[in-house]
């Protein structure tokens, strides 16, 4: 039996280093970018503490130094400690809606004295870590109603938190828990999932086509689907009718709700997305800008320091949620690859690890945060290159930002102890 | 059971696929953005801003009767940002030999200033070649559309049509980086006051710039203002000003002054206003403009008579005799001395400090006064500072050393003139150290005539003369009339104050100094005017560069002085030499208008005493 002691001293050897690696490797290239897109004559010094890039190196010295620590606290804590993590963060969403400060229209920061602090960036890792704890309990199983019902509050709770304060991008972070349900087998995910791209699809084109036409197409479908049952005389005749009602439904749903449920801003960010609305200089400005900016950059990019765009001011948020222009301007193709490749190796190193662990509590936990990284690299590159619409949520690990910084590499440490510890466990 | 768990086990494969899935997409939209499409690459160009800064009008100076001092001439600075003239272009080929024709400039030249503007900034707009003049700048204009990346920027340089008061008015010039640290207004390239009053009102003057962002091709071609003129902003002109300076006064002043070493301050009293402010020598103000500038400080930085140093201010002489006036109503006010007391001399035998003039053995305050009798006014210093209500000598010469800060001796008036010095009054504890606590009167004797350690500026000693023809009271000595829109100066320029010394008393040193030009004895009777009672004590200083040095203080007329002035003349031998005619005459231009008195006018003006004595 491997004592304890041994254990942590051993910690080094036994964590993943493709993982450190990846993320040592990506917040060096989101300090570097934070430095180009901000860069001050007057400042030339990247270790200037007085600018975004001295104050972002002082966010991942901090980082890096929780995150060892996370590697020294006993791996047990976490499961033991989760539902505890997950009440403090409620908390803490609460305080925000009560006492919050409001930053680009979303009311989501706290003070602590000088300390700026968002609880929705600690939030996602809090909910991975209490579903991780909870079907981890004996007993519990997707497969039975009432814990899938405990499986949906423990999701939904602290999304509604977070979008009651008007961070719908963060809110949206909670739907890649999805990929956790699916995975731990809970009845119905798959058809879920299904349903959802379904669902984007339907609403992209008709909104693109009109409801006249998606009707005469969905009528179509359904003689069809008629034809089809009354030639091979399949059982399911029911459910299928269920399935068209639904979608006729939806269908003429679709307008209202795009017109009436979602705020201004968020409408126009689609229609410029689907380019039903060419409006470069009101509302399409940041992602024409955003596409001058990456396209500019060609194969091998401008250089380091030498992007235009950025320096000029031309995207706006270059540091923040943009950070991803300053790489393809000044990197090119060749940057944007590297970035890409690095997130894509980091996701799917994740997923493999998730399931080398011998607890329940561990592979949850790493498929939940895997899901979570996915959903922010997939949204906020989706909508530099036009390919989403415009959301704010930062880019994990590149991002200016300390909430964002600390809450990722937190959520990333805790899985690499679980992982270190894996073999400890029966 | 585990037939199932087996199951699940594969699900991990559909959601790796997502994630590369989705990366691949990104990477293929990413290559048909970056590599593929090359649409971007031309609006990046086109995207190219131009931040062109609107320089104001530098604010105008006036004299104070509304003569032009200080005007401005436009100028062309020549602008490149190194990225866009760094570009190719196959449409018109960069001919750099013409370009340098064209500017006059060297091939050599056009590699250095291009290195420099990229060290400076390889994105942002930097000076090429500043101040091009209007005729070069009609020519290169012609043909800059073939010069991507350059562009002119216009500017204003100062111009003085009297070329006068080089010292009062100052000059602007580049800001130097430690300004450009201090200050956010400026950029790079930008001018400043660096002395006089562009310094002193640099920010009243400099107004505000303006800004205009205009986009730009790859061309060089202007595409129009950005985000429809929203962020443009329109320069302010800055602020005119109206000196108290007499322009003709001063320009009389430059002329009585050539080929002489020195200075003259005149103060309007009633205002503390100067009128004239004269630094000898003196240089053409526009040298210190244009392109030439730099050589041309250079050049008056070398010059062995140091011409530009403003004497008035940073000049420290010892007073010599014209600190009687000072010892005088410092005795008075303690009460040590009455205009009837009565001190014995000697004559060139007196102890221990001798009499250098002849007169009556001994002399009363008024006798004292006009004759500059040394041991009457060592006396009366010694009778302020052993006066026994002070307790002691050194109690006493702290009362003494505090009535001549009172004066405004000692320290700089901290008004609009850049660069003052304070002068010295040496403290008690710097005798204390000196003599290690054992001094007294005879000691520092010296005092007592405006000798040994004390040192005033011209200034200084002109604001004495405004404070006794005031009777009392001065306003501290000041460049500024009013602002061109009537602003309010400073209140330090219009905050009476009080010298300390009663009425009365000043009232007595004033009719001493009357007599100074009227009395028989007087040392300046020969420049007495029957039409303008003058009033003035000479001075003639000892000092440690050669021959005695010329010092007079007057003012004038004696019943109600308009102007109250000093002049110091280094090494001009005895004050009623050279200092007392020229505060005269200063005094009869600024009065009557012109000088009656043509054969001292003209001597005064030819006299040379530029060589240094060895003594």
């Amino acid at each position: 039996m491997i004592n304890e002691n041994d254990n942590r001293n051993k910690i080094i050897g036994k964590i993943d280093w493709v993982t450190v690696l990846i993320y040592f490797a990506l917040a060096i290239i989101g300090w570097f970018s934070i430095f180009s897109a901000k860069y001050n004559e007057l400042h030339p010094s990247i270790f200037d503490f007085s600018m975004e890039y001295g104050k972002q190196l002082i966010w991942i010295g901090a980082a890096v130094f929780i995150g060892f620590v996370i590697l020294l606290i006993d791996a047990k804590f976490f499961n033991a400690f989760s539902l505890w993590i997950y009440i403090a963060v409620l908390i803490a969403l609460f305080a925000v809606l009560v006492y919050g400060k409001a930053t680009n229209g979303a009311t989501s920061w706290i003070n602590f004295g000088p300390i700026k602090f968002q609880p929705s960036e600690f939030a996602k890792m809090a909910t991975a870590l209490a579903l991780a704890g909870y079907l981890d309990r004996l007993g519990v199983d997707l497969k039975k109603r009432r814990d899938r019902l405990v499986s949906y509050a423990l999701i939904l709770i602290p999304m509604v938190l977070v979008l009651m304060q008007n961070d719908t991008g963060s809110a949206i972070v909670f739907v890649s828990f999805i990929f956790v349900l699916y995975r731990e087998g809970m009845p119905g995910a798959g058809f879920l999932m299904l349903c959802g791209v379904t669902a984007v699809l339907f609403f992209i084109l008709t909104l693109l086509w009109g409801q006249k036409t998606m009707f005469i197409i969905l009528g179509v479908l359904f003689v069809l689907a008629l034809a089809f049952f009354f030639l091979t005389r399949k059982r399911g005749f029911i459910p299928m009718i269920a399935v068209f009602v639904f979608m006729f439904g939806f269908v003429f749903s679709v307008d209202y709700a795009f017109n009436n449920v979602l705020q201004d801003h968020q409408r126009s960010r689609i229609e410029v997305l689907l380019g039903m609305k060419d409006d470069p200089k009101g509302d399409g400005y940041n992602v024409h800008q955003s596409k001058i900016a990456i396209g500019s950059g060609g194969l091998t990019g401008k250089g380091f320091l030498q992007g235009t765009q950025t320096k000029y001011d031309f995207v706006p948020e270059q540091h923040t949620d943009f950070i991803f222009c300053t790489i393809g301007e000044e990197g090119g193709f060749m940057g944007t690859a590297v970035v890409v490749l690095l997130y894509v190796a980091l996701l799917v190193r994740l997923i493999v690890l998730a399931e080398r662990q011998r607890s329940t509590f561990s592979r949850v936990y790493g498929y939940g945060i895997a899901g979570i990284l996915f959903v922010h690299v997939a949204i906020n590159i989706g909508m530099t290159i036009g390919l989403m619409p415009v959301i704010g949520i930062p880019l994990p690990f590149l991002s200016y930002g300390g909430s964002s910084m600390l809450a990722f590499t937190i959520m990333l440490a805790i899985f690499v102890k679980q992982d270190a510890n894996r073999l400890n466990i029966l | 059971m585990r037939q199932n768990s087996n199951n699940l086990t594969t699900r991990k494969f559909l959601i790796i696929g997502v994630f590369v899935a989705v990366g691949v997409a990104f990477l293929a939209k990413l290559f048909w953005l970056q590599v593929i499409d090359k649409k971007y690459v031309a609006m990046a160009d086109n995207n190219a801003l131009r931040y062109v800064t609107q320089y104001p009008a530098r604010g105008k100076v006036y004299d104070r009767n509304g003569q032009l001092l200080v005007f401005n001439e436009a100028v062309y600075d020549l602008m490149v940002v190194p990225r866009q003239a760094c570009k190719v272009d196959t449409l018109h080929p960069f001919d750099t030999v013409e370009f340098c024709r064209l500017l006059k400039i060297s091939k050599e030249s056009y590699i250095e200033r291009m290195k420099k503007a990229r060290k400076e900034s390889y994105m942002k707009p930097t000076p090429f070649v500043t101040q091009v003049s209007k005729e070069d700048y009609a020519h290169v204009a012609e043909v800059l559309y073939r010069y991507p990346g350059f562009y002119f920027q216009t500017r204003t340089v100062r111009h003085y049509p009297q070329a006068i008061a080089a010292h009062t008015l100052g000059d602007i010039g580049e800001v130097s980086p430690n300004e450009l640290e201090k200050d956010d207004y400026y950029k790079q390239g930008d001018y400043i006051g660096k002395s006089g009053i562009e310094r002193s009102y640099e920010k009243e003057l400099r107004g505000k710039k303006g800004l205009k962002v205009v986009m730009v091709d790859v061309h060089n071609r202007e595409m129009g203002s950005f985000m429809d003129g929203e962020l443009d902003r329109d320069p302010v002109a800055g602020k005119d000003i109206y000196l108290g300076l007499d322009a003709e006064l001063q320009a009389y002043g430059e002329l009585l002054m050539v080929g002489k070493i020195g200075s003259i301050v005149a103060i309007e009293p009633k205002t503390g206003q100067i009128l004239a402010f004269v630094s000898s020598p003196t240089y053409d103000p526009n040298l210190l403009v244009g392109r030439e500038r730099g050589a041309h400080y250079k050049e008056l930085q070398q010059d062995p008579m140091k011409p530009l140093i403003n004497r008035a201010i940073s000049g420290t002489y010892p007073p010599g005799s014209t600190f009687k006036s000072v010892i005088g109503m410092i005795a008075m006010q303690s009460g040590s001395i009455t205009p009837q007391t009565v001190f014995h001399c000697n004559g060139p035998g007196s102890l221990p400090i001798k009499c250098t003039h002849h007169h009556g053995s001994s002399p009363d305050f008024a006798n004292a006064i006009m004759n500059s009798c040394n041991p009457y006014f060592y006396e009366s210093f010694k009778a302020t500072i052993n006066n026994p209500k002070f307790g002691g000598v050194k109690k006493g010469y702290e009362y003494w050393k505090d009535m001549t800060y009172k004066l405004g001796l000692g320290h700089t008036f901290g008004t609009d003139i850049p660069y003052e010095r304070p002068g010295n009054i040496p403290s008690r504890e710097y005798y204390d150290k000196m003599y290690k606590d054992q001094w007294n009167a005879v000691t520092i004797r010296s005092l007592g005539i405006g000798q040994g350690e004390v040192l005033v500026t011209p200034l200084q000693l002109a604001n004495i003369a405004a404070l006794i023809a005031n009777e009392g009271y001065y306003y501290p000595p000041h460049l500024i009339k009013c602002f061109g829109d009537s602003t309010a100066i400073p209140e330090v320029m219009t905050t009476k104050v009080n010298s300390g010394i009663e009425q009365r008393h000043v009232k007595v040193m004033k009719d001493g100094l009357r007599t100074v030009f009227s009395g028989p004895a007087g040392t300046a009777r020969r420049y007495e005017m029957k039409d303008i009672p003058q009033c003035g004590k000479t001075g003639t200083a000892q000092n440690p560069h050669g021959n005695y040095h010329s010092n007079f203080i007057a003012f004038a007329p004696a019943d109600n002085p308009k102007i109250a002035l000093a002049v110091i003349i280094e090494n001009g031998g005895y004050g009623a030499t050279w200092a007392a005619p020229i505060a005269s005459l200063m005094i009869e231009k600024y009065i009557r208008g012109y000088s009656v008195r043509e054969d001292l006018e003209k001597r005064m003006m030819e006299g040379r005493i530029t060589y240094k004595n060895e003594r």
